[in-house]
């Protein structure tokens, strides 16, 4: 079991390493430097830099040293916190960082609750009336679910909450509350605005797991073991919930963290919609501004906030698959 | 039943010869993708779905002799006309075959929009074949023939038109031509890419096997859709309208690959200790001919599966982009860059239609996925 984590863990330390390199060559990829951006925006707005101050710039910021040099360089200091100055904001990235990263952990881990506590329950429902009116309802929807893109179904909710009730969904906070220090109300504002862009995130993932449940039950519900209690006289109510159900909720339980990565990405897309103050909308104005150094943190932090996910995950999987705990000791 | 089986197999192979081959026989002779169509055909969303975007795809090609208009023709009179009514009867209750009633635009000054009324006393019927804006088929041959125009001095906008006044019937049909390609090029590139890395990955294991299946891991865990942008935010603004449909799918499939290299890897861990690989090794045969001709054709068929499977989701994340400004980026249009005009909630509340491309969206995603399970249940058709 502990070989088991060891290994999990030096899993993810590679798994980080690549991200690394990843987000460095996404900093590296557009055409010039930033100090070329820095210097003509500089001189756009008439300020005038001589030779000798760009070459003191380039030497500050390592322009001239080899790819490898500049990456070893980066990731020194991004171990170390320092994440370099966002241009377009003039502030430090990890600042911006701080502000925004919170709302996407806190929404991202919302939506993933609620995907299974909606999804697990349905998935139940629907594979005990095989072929049932609920049955083809839940299919329809769940096909529905994954077909729509999550950036049009906000598109739709937005639209019909303006033109039915008159009201614009959109950002976590109504404007009183926006700049308002944390108190209660702020909280309940919170989570009134949140339920709309969970719905949205979370509709593809709910279909999936819906569809991967009903599955694996109704294999298990086919098997001899249930119609043997059941010819003994097991309450139907026991007989579901003794062992069919928990044999079939593992591969879902133990695959929350493959969940992770759909949830942060539509997450991303959707705040861009609408309006969220989270890391999407920022790092997208960061890509289009070539702000690098921003959007390759955002990229970063993502990509570590889904690699602890599926970590976690992994060592779940020894608290509910006992094959694993006990490997080993035998 | 096992007896009956073997009984029928032996006297079949006796019989071939001879006529009257029964249908029992038949399913013993016929070959494993004889069996999967069969088992296919069965399916009968599939098989509708199969047709229905045959018929798509086959729109999408041939798109210029379909629309009445250019993709980039203004209709400077009519900005943001609501989808066209096609009519077959007149005030008076004549039938006068399909046409439009002439459009009259006015500013209502108090929203100040455009409204648009049709006027009852000109009609313009809709006439098929007709010679209009000429084009260059496939950018090749010159023509001019449309499959339908209405009569001098009339328009007909069936999707209506964009803010510009452009037909967004006729820039949807010609964004299928992008959005419907994209899913199938970046599918087989991912499908080049997944057996390649998938296959060295499962034949010969050890460290290769190690360090191919950390990269699969890495490349399953990263979000996509922020991968994605950050990617094709670094394709030049200044690059043709091919080299940026090329790069987009390309950065499509760079995600795309890693699942069915999966696939691939565990069908081949599965198969590699198998007797006639062994015997394919015994009799001489290299590593890449027993991938090729033994090892890869044994799981075609899942692999078909999940490239279907695949497919929506290259075509989900070119819309995506595109949407955002990343993907596709005009003049060349796609679905995506056509939702992009429906951005915001004002303009979607003023131009209802303009999400028209966004069902055709999801048509497509649901077709594809119909297919995929038909797909699912006769890939394995011995089961």
């Amino acid at each position: 079991m502990i070989g088991y984590i060891v290994q999990r863990l030096l899993y993810a330390v590679v798994t980080f390493w690549f991200l690394s390199i990843v987000v460095f060559v996404i900093i590296q990829l557009p055409p010039g430097d930033f100090l070329t951006s820095y210097v003509a925006r500089l001189e756009q707005e008439g300020d005038i830099i001589d030779e000798a101050e760009i070459e003191a710039l380039k030497r500050e910021y390592g322009l001239d040293a080899t790819p490898v040099e500049k990456y070893l360089r980066w990731f020194g200091r991004f171990l170390r916190g320092e994440m370099g100055r966002s241009f377009e904001w003039n502030q430090p990235v990890g600042k911006l960082l701080r502000e925004r990263l919170p709302y996407t952990v806190l929404l991202s881990l919302i939506t993933l609750f609620f995907t299974y506590i909606v999804a697990v329950p349905i998935g139940i429902y629907v594979a005990t009336r095989q072929y049932g009116f609920s049955d083809y309802l839940f299919s329809v929807l769940g096909f529905a679910g994954l077909a729509t893109p999550n950036f049009m179904l906000a598109l739709i909710l937005m639209f019909l909450f303006f033109k039915y009730l008159g009201i614009s969904v959109g950002g976590l906070f109504s404007s009183e509350y926006a700049l308002a220090p944390w108190s209660l109300g702020k909280i309940w504002d919170l989570f009134s605005h949140l339920w709309v862009p969970i719905i949205v995130i979370g509709t593809a993932g709910t279909a999936g797991i819906i569809r991967v449940m009903r599955g694996t039950l109704l294999d298990e519900l086919g098997k001899q073991y249930v119609i043997t209690a059941r010819a003994k006289g097991v309450a139907e109510g026991k007989l579901l919930f003794r062992y069919p159900v928990r044999l079939a909720i593992n591969p879902i339980v133990s695959t929350v963290g493959w969940q992770l990565p759909g949830i942060v990405s539509g997450e991303t897309i959707v705040a861009i919609v609408l309006s969220l103050p989270t890391t999407g909308p920022l790092l997208f104005m960061a890509l289009i501004n070539q702000d690098m150094f921003l959007a390759g943190s955002i990229v970063m932090f993502l990509g570590i906030l889904t690699l602890i996910g599926t970590f976690l995950s992994d060592i779940l999987l020894i608290v509910v698959d006992p094959r694993i705990r006990f490997e080993g000791k035998t | 039943m096992t007896t009956d089986v073997t009984t029928t197999g032996v006297s079949s192979g006796v019989e071939m010869r001879g006529a009257g081959i029964t249908a029992e026989e038949r399913y013993f002779l016929a070959s494993q993708w004889q069996l999967m169509w069969r088992k296919f055909k069965r399916h009968r969303l599939a098989v509708v779905s199969v047709t229905l975007l045959g018929i798509l795809y086959v729109f999408a090609i041939t798109y210029q002799f379909w629309v009445p208009y250019g993709r980039l023709t203004k209709h400077e009179d009519y900005l943001s006309a609501s989808p066209s009514r096609i009519h077959l009867f007149d005030t008076e209750g004549r039938f006068r075959g399909p046409f439009v009633y002439k459009l009259d635009g006015e500013i209502d000054f108090n929203t100040f929009t455009r409204v648009y009324t049709e006027d009852t006393s000109q009609i313009h019927r809709i006439r098929f074949f007709q010679k209009g804006e000429s084009y260059r088929f496939w950018g090749l041959f010159p023509m001019d023939i449309h499959f339908f125009l209405p009569e001098e001095g009339g328009v007909v906008f069936l999707f209506g038109t964009d803010s510009l006044g452009r037909d967004l019937f006729s820039r949807t049909l010609a964004g299928a031509q992008v959005s419907l390609s994209v899913g199938l090029v970046g599918v087989m590139l991912s499908f080049v890419l997944g057996c390649l890395l998938g296959g060295i990955s499962g034949y010969f294991g050890g460290a290769t096997d190690m360090l191919i299946q950390r990269i699969i891991e890495f490349v399953i865990i990263v979000p996509t859709i922020p991968l994605w942008m950050a990617l094709s935010a670094a394709v030049p603004a200044g690059w043709s309208p091919v080299k940026i449909y090329f790069s987009i799918t390309i950065i499509l499939s760079i995600i795309g690959w890693a699942g069915l290299a999966r696939v691939v890897r565990g069908k081949l861990l599965e198969m590699r200790e198998s007797d006639f690989v062994i015997a394919a090794k015994v009799a001489g045969s290299t590593d890449m001919q027993i991938i090729v001709e033994h090892l890869l054709p044994g799981f075609m068929s899942y692999l078909i599966v999940h490239l279907t499977l695949a497919i929506p989701n290259m075509i989900l994340g070119e819309t995506a982009l595109s949407f955002l400004g990343l993907g596709i980026r005009a003049p060349a249009v796609s679905w995506g860059t056509l939702l992009k005009d429906a951005q915001n909630v004002r303009s979607v509340a003023v131009q209802p239609w303009m999400l028209i491309p966004g069902l055709l969206v999801i048509v497509t995603v649901l077709l594809f996925n119909f297919i995929g399970d038909g797909l699912r249940d006769a890939a394995d058709p011995y089961k």
